[in-house]
């Protein structure tokens, strides 16, 4: 029997912060992928459709297929990508330094994203953007201090690691809803040294397959 | 000069970030002193100066282990099974791996957040409909992806750390009234979880700050 070898599968929305992530980690890795869009606006939300359910119960993205299984949960794909394609690494060999990048990373993913994602920011109504704002800046305000005794070109020491995967999508969420940055030096410091790389300027949401024309660069 | 000691957790009782970490601590017998912080007492003893200064998210829980102080309960538990690799809460299975992250992500990102103290504070009368809410449409999720990785425990027959990540969350499942019956394998895999030693030792209603009345 021949196997079919086919290319990873991403199912990605080019605005989703948590999708570009996992966009970035593919790109620094040169893990060569497709993308399927799934617009979590359009018809109610096309994650919420019974085809995307069968790819992810969480009805979430983003989703990874490859190697023969489907994983979600951003942080989850890319320590897989990490485990399976080690070079370059995203996670340090030292455990202190190790638990500094998923510390950073987790406080991200679980700390700031999921409050202000899509599904709550519907049912804050007229609030909507106020609570965007709240819930960023006090998360920022916590990361800043921490990165004073962490950071060093990037999040953790000088080579780039998942917790520079997660901020730089941070700050466009963050941008997005007109967080003030000037109190976040070190954040802001950071995000502008990464931007200049190739992989999180290929993963832009600017420059998606999905990205809408009056927001291609 | 000596370091004394022992680590020291940062805990609530209550807490089940909290809970998962005094799991983690317990299955790899890791002695530990606890201080406990109020999550409510003092308008929130999280938001002191003093426990600022420990952790500046200003959360439970925080452990202070060989000269650092880490946060967030899945970056502690992964830091013990780096140092402390036995037993194993991590598959060495890349592919069964991912599935551990997986389902503990699901929880620790995807339900638990969404219903912690500082959302239902938001959420005023609407407070347990919301809670109820978010765990019943992440644990409908959780169901399905068990039917794909589950044996004896989540991932197989092996504790692992989404184990720990389920056990707490259910702890909060049923704190908030949501019905389990439409969750046969969470209720069962809970319940196997449950009777172990390091899950009764570290469970909410055995902690040094566990008020009297809550206490078993």
């Amino acid at each position: 029997m021949q196997l079919n070898i086919q290319r990873p599968i991403l199912y990605s929305y080019f605005r989703s912060s948590c999708s570009w992530r996992v966009r970035i980690a593919l790109a620094l890795k040169g893990i060569a992928y497709d993308q399927v869009p799934v617009n979590l606006v359009k018809d109610g939300g096309q994650q919420f459709s019974a085809e995307f359910k069968a790819v992810n119960p969480m009805q979430q993205v983003p989703a990874l297929k490859i190697d023969g299984i489907t994983i979600t949960q951003s942080l989850a794909i890319i320590q897989y990508l990490e485990d399976t394609r080690p070079n370059p690494r995203l996670l340090p060999q030292d455990p202190k330094k190790r638990a500094q990048v998923r510390m950073i990373s987790d406080h991200i993913a679980s700390g700031i994203q999921p409050l202000q994602n899509t599904s709550i920011l519907n049912k804050m109504g007229e609030r909507k953007v106020e609570w965007a704002q709240q819930c960023i800046t006090s998360g920022f305000q916590a990361i800043e201090q921490i990165l004073q005794h962490t950071a060093g070109r990037y999040c953790v020491g000088d080579e780039i690691s998942m917790a520079d995967l997660c901020l730089v999508p941070q700050v466009g969420n963050a941008e997005r809803f007109g967080v003030n940055l000037a109190p976040y030096p070190t954040i802001t410091r950071i995000n502008k040294a990464l931007l200049e790389l190739e992989a999180f300027k290929v993963s832009h949401p600017s420059r998606q397959p999905d990205t809408p024309p009056e927001l291609r660069s």
